[in-house]
Parts: C-alpha cells; structure tokens; sequence
C-alpha cells in the first residue's frame, strides 16, 4: 500500500506536467450555447456517450441477458445499465452511441481529465466529494439494511442499542460504512473491507456479526449470494442523512445541466419509477430500525 | 607522496592502496562544493517551480496536500499506525526465532535429519514462492472458514501469522547465509573440542554468523514494517486503511501523506541505523585484522 502512495506521487507529478502542455482545450465549455443537440454537447468522444463502471459491476445494478451472468453493461440489463440507456436515448444518443468503459476507484477521483463522461457506480452524494468531482441529481435513494445469518447475535437487533456491541463491517467508500460510525456507533470499530465480496467473506466465517449496506444490493446478497443470510432490518434513514446515489462527473463538466434535464424528464415520466420497479426489489414488510 | 606503494602499505596497512583523492581534488574541494550546491539548487528549483507554476497544481495540492484534510484524517491514521507498530513487534521477535530455528535445522548435518531438512526446505521454497498478499487472505479467511473447534477467527491474528510465516521463510534464508558465512574451520575446531553438532551450532557458529547479517536483517526490519499493512485485506484498521477510509470518504489523498509520514517516521531511523551499524562493523573488523 506504501505503493499506492507512491503512484499518487507520481501521478501528482505526471498530470502536473501534463497540465503544463495542452490542456486548454479539453476543459473548455463546450456546452456554453446551453445547447443539449448531441452535436453541441461536451463529450470525451464525439458522438459518443462514454460511460464508466465499476469492474466487475455487480447486480441488481447491472446483470447480464437472462440473469445467469452479470457485469455485462452493455445489455441494458440492471438498473445502472439500463438507467444508462434510457438517458441516453432522452438525450439523442442511439444504443450504438453508447460506450462503457471500466474505472477504477483512483481513476475516478484522481485531479485532472477524465477519459468518461460520467461514472456511476452507486456513488453517495456528499459535500467533501463535491469539492473534488460534480455530481448529477440523485438517480436512486436507498436504505441502509443490516445483513446477518439468523443464529447471529444481531438477527433479533430491534433497536440501534442492540447493536452497541456488535462487530458489524461494510465496504469502504459507502454510506453504510458512515452509518455504521456516525449512527450505530458500535464500541468496536467497523471492519472495512475493499469490495462486498470481501465483506460477504468475513460474514460468512464469522468474522463480522452483521454486514451493512443498501437496500438493493442487501435483497441481492441475500437471495444469491450468501446461502442462509437474511435481512435483520432496514434503517430508518431519518436518523441519517439520505443515501443518494449520483452519477459522477470530472469537476466543472458542462454536461451535467444536460444528463440532470434528462434526468429530470424520466422521473417526471414515471420511467425512472419504472426502472426501479423492474430491477430493483422492494418486497417490503422488513423490521425497521429507528434512532 | 615520495614513498613507493610498497613503503606506503608497511606504514599505513592495506587502506594505503586505496583509492586517495589527489592533491588537486583538494585544492577543488572548495569550488566542486559550490558546483554541487548550485546545481543541486537549480535542478530542485527548477522542478518545484515547474510543478507549483502549473496551471493545476491548486487542484493537486488541495486533493493531495491539503493542510486541512492532512489534520482531519491524522488521528485516525495515527491511531491505526499504531497498531500497525504493534503488530510489527510481535511479528518481528516471532520471525527473528523462527527463522532462526528454520536456518538451523537447515544447517544440521548427518542422515538421521534428512526429514527435518526436507521439511524446512519444502516449506522455504513453498511460502517463498506465494505472494504474501495471498497467503494473507488464505490464511485469514481459509482457516476461520473450517470453523475448527478452539482455532480463533479474529483476522488479526492470522494476518499477523501470516506475516510471521512468510518473513520466517526469508529471514532464515538471511541466516542461512550468515551460517554458511563462518568459516568451516570455526565448525572443526568446535568438534574438535568435543561440543555436539547442536553445541557447535549454537555457541560457535550462530553468534558469529547473526553478526555477519545484521544489516539484512534490519532491511527486514524496514520492508515488515511497511508489509504489516496488508492485513488491511482482511478488513482490519491499520494506519494505511484508515488513510484509505479517509480517501474514500472524502475523494482526498492527503491521508496518504500523513500515513506516508509516519512510516518514513519508523523507516528512515531504522535505515540510518543499518548505515551506522554496518560502517562501524566494517571499521571493527579493519581494526582487528590490522
């Protein structure tokens, strides 16, 4: 990890020299006219919608053509991949028009260009992030659901108190992680893990009491992927700041006002509704905790 | 300088034959440091002034030096770092006598140990040969996984045993060679006295041989005291991790900084130390073969 630090260095010193040479061009305003005509947008390719997820991306945000694989962003299936098309259409881009690249976590934050035109990846909106990139509206916001195997000390939690002393983990970066800290406030620290896989890991030998994380993604690791683990409780995101995914730009990107004015056109439709019925469970009747 | 190499080496010992600065060089002396220090000063300026006058660098210094986030994330990280100190100590005293006991079991002689040297060797091929980061997550997530009765899970303590397995194979290779490094005339005359192999080994050979490595092993020291960070994988909160956690959170690098910090802290003394110890071993041992 001394490693990572020492890339940031360097990658400091690259797009510093970078920097110096050409890029006047690229963080010009494109969309000055106030334009959203395909032809006028400020685009990393011309004519080209270039969109960055995660590798590998996970359901139900995005899955693949008959559920039996995922990561496959292309086939407009999960509700990243396909919230992805329908913008895309609202904007006047065709499918083919569309292009996913992967990125990964320092692509994404790290100062200077960016080779997308925006990432999504179930990124929380919060205030320190402003600072370094631009977000669009939120696209979705979630619960935070507390995940466990049924003869665990948390299975029958029903008050945040219950889970003082719990040994709880989430993934790094999330909201879930904040909310372990910052509302749970559990006497042991949260473990953190790089990935969900690796979360799902230490809950499955024993490591961890509980895992959390958003809703979505909690009905999922339920259902396939940890055999035998249920859902304890959603959490009342009153007692929290609301979990709102946004997708990601480079800082100062015009192309917000367009992507949010689509944005704004497939809520007011209903098919932002849409899309979340079709990929996104919400059976409901989940015990809810409350602070 | 009239005398001849020869007359030179009877006064001055074998140093006499080394390379010497001339006469010239010292008149210089003077004006290469000036040389030395503009250029130094030029080259250094000249790239902090290429980097702080670029159009971006207020975009990097306030996502990789920012004072405010460096203060921000520093308790955490420093708390962090602290048990990345702890697991270090545990692990190092762990490595240096395991090691120890590999390289000689290594080092003993005679058919009758022929299983216990496969064993060794077996194992030092095997762990030298598996990325660390490997192991770590076999180790810390396999073996919790079998829920073996009385075996503990806590991926501290696999991580930490992980390290001390991996490093125990190097280590001893590092003594091996200290061992192999001791004449074996020391070995002979040992024998010769009547001490058993064991007693050869261990009073005879190894104090020399531990004295002939030190320096690795101090460079061991350096590279554990940063591999100790691994076990972030495992989801522990080390200092490294929580700097992460900070970046994460906050899309700022700056508690790479002070997590940096800190280690140069622990590493750069450690380094200084190895320089010191090694030229004073080196002039002790002038001393006494003169």
């Amino acid at each position: 990890m001394r490693f990572k630090t020492m890339t940031a260095i360097l990658l400091a010193l690259a797009l510093v020299a970078a920097a110096c040479g050409d890029d006047d061009a690229a963080d010009g305003d494109g969309g000055d006219t106030g334009s959203c005509e395909v032809a006028d947008l400020n685009l990393v390719t011309l004519d080209t919608l270039t969109v960055a997820t995660g590798e590998p991306a996970f359901p139900p945000w995005v899955s693949g053509p008959d559920g039996a694989n995922f990561d496959d962003p292309e086939s407009g299936t999960g509700f990243e991949a396909a919230l992805v098309y329908a913008l895309a259409a609202e904007m006047g881009f065709t499918d083919d028009q569309v292009t996913w690249i992967r990125s990964g976590f320092d692509e994404v934050i790290a100062p200077g260009p960016k080779d997308f035109d925006f990432n999504l990846q179930q990124y929380s909106i919060t205030a320190a992030r402003e600072e370094v990139v631009d977000f669009s509206d939120p696209y979705y916001t979630t619960a935070q659901a507390l995940v466990a195997f049924p003869d665990s000390a948390v299975a029958s939690a029903t008050s945040l108190a219950d889970l003082k002393d719990a040994k709880l983990g989430a993934q790094i970066g999330t909201t879930s992680l904040d909310f372990i800290e910052d509302v749970i406030a559990p006497t042991s620290d949260a473990a953190v893990y790089d990935t969900n896989v690796d979360a799902k890991t230490a809950l499955d030998v024993g490591q961890v009491d509980g895992l959390v994380m958003d809703l979505p993604t909690a009905y999922y690791v339920t259902a396939v992927e940890i055999e035998g683990s249920v859902i304890v409780a959603e959490f009342e995101t009153a007692s929290a700041a609301p979990d709102e995914y946004g997708l990601l730009f480079a800082d100062g990107n015009s192309l917000v006002g367009c992507v949010n004015a689509a944005l704004s056109t497939l809520r007011d439709s209903g098919a932002l509704a849409a899309l979340e019925d079709e990929w996104l469970v919400s059976a409901g009747g989940l015990v809810s905790i409350s602070g | 300088m009239d005398s001849t190499p020869i007359e030179e080496v009877e006064r001055r010992g074998p140093q006499a034959l080394w390379p010497r600065r001339s006469p010239q060089a010292r008149e210089e002396g003077t004006r290469g440091a000036l040389i030395a220090a503009g250029s130094t000063v030029a080259v250094f300026g000249f790239i902090l002034w290429v980097v702080l006058t670029s159009e971006a660098w207020p975009k990097v210094q306030r996502q990789f030096f920012s004072w405010f986030h460096f203060k921000e994330s520093f308790p955490d990280v420093a708390s962090g770092f602290w048990l990345d100190i702890k697991m270090f100590a545990v692990a190092e005293v762990l490595i240096l006598v395991i090691a120890l006991a590999v390289a000689m079991i290594r080092a003993l002689r005679g058919p009758a140990f022929l299983p216990l040297r496969i064993i060794v060797v077996t194992y030092i091929d095997l762990i030298r040969g598996i990325p660390i980061l490997l192991l770590i997550l076999l180790m810390g997530f396999g073996i919790p996984s079998l829920a073996l009765p009385g075996v503990p899970r806590s991926p501290l303590f696999w991580g930490v045993a992980a390290l001390v397995i991996s490093y125990s194979a190097y280590t001893a290779e590092v003594y091996r060679a200290g061992i192999e490094s001791v004449h074996e005339s020391q070995r002979m005359s040992a024998r010769s006295i009547g001490l058993t192999q064991g007693q050869a080994l261990r009073q005879v050979i190894v104090p020399q041989a531990i004295r002939n490595v030190i320096p690795a092993l101090l460079n061991g020291f350096v590279s554990l005291q940063k591999d100790v960070a691994l076990v972030f994988v495992l989801g522990v909160r080390e200092g490294l991790r929580e700097a992460d956690i900070y970046n994460a959170r906050t899309f700022n690098y700056t508690s790479y900084i002070a997590a940096a910090v800190l280690f140069l802290l622990v590493s750069v003394p450690v380094a200084r130390f190895t320089d010191w110890y090694t030229e004073r071993d080196r002039r002790r041992k002038q001393a006494m073969s003169s």
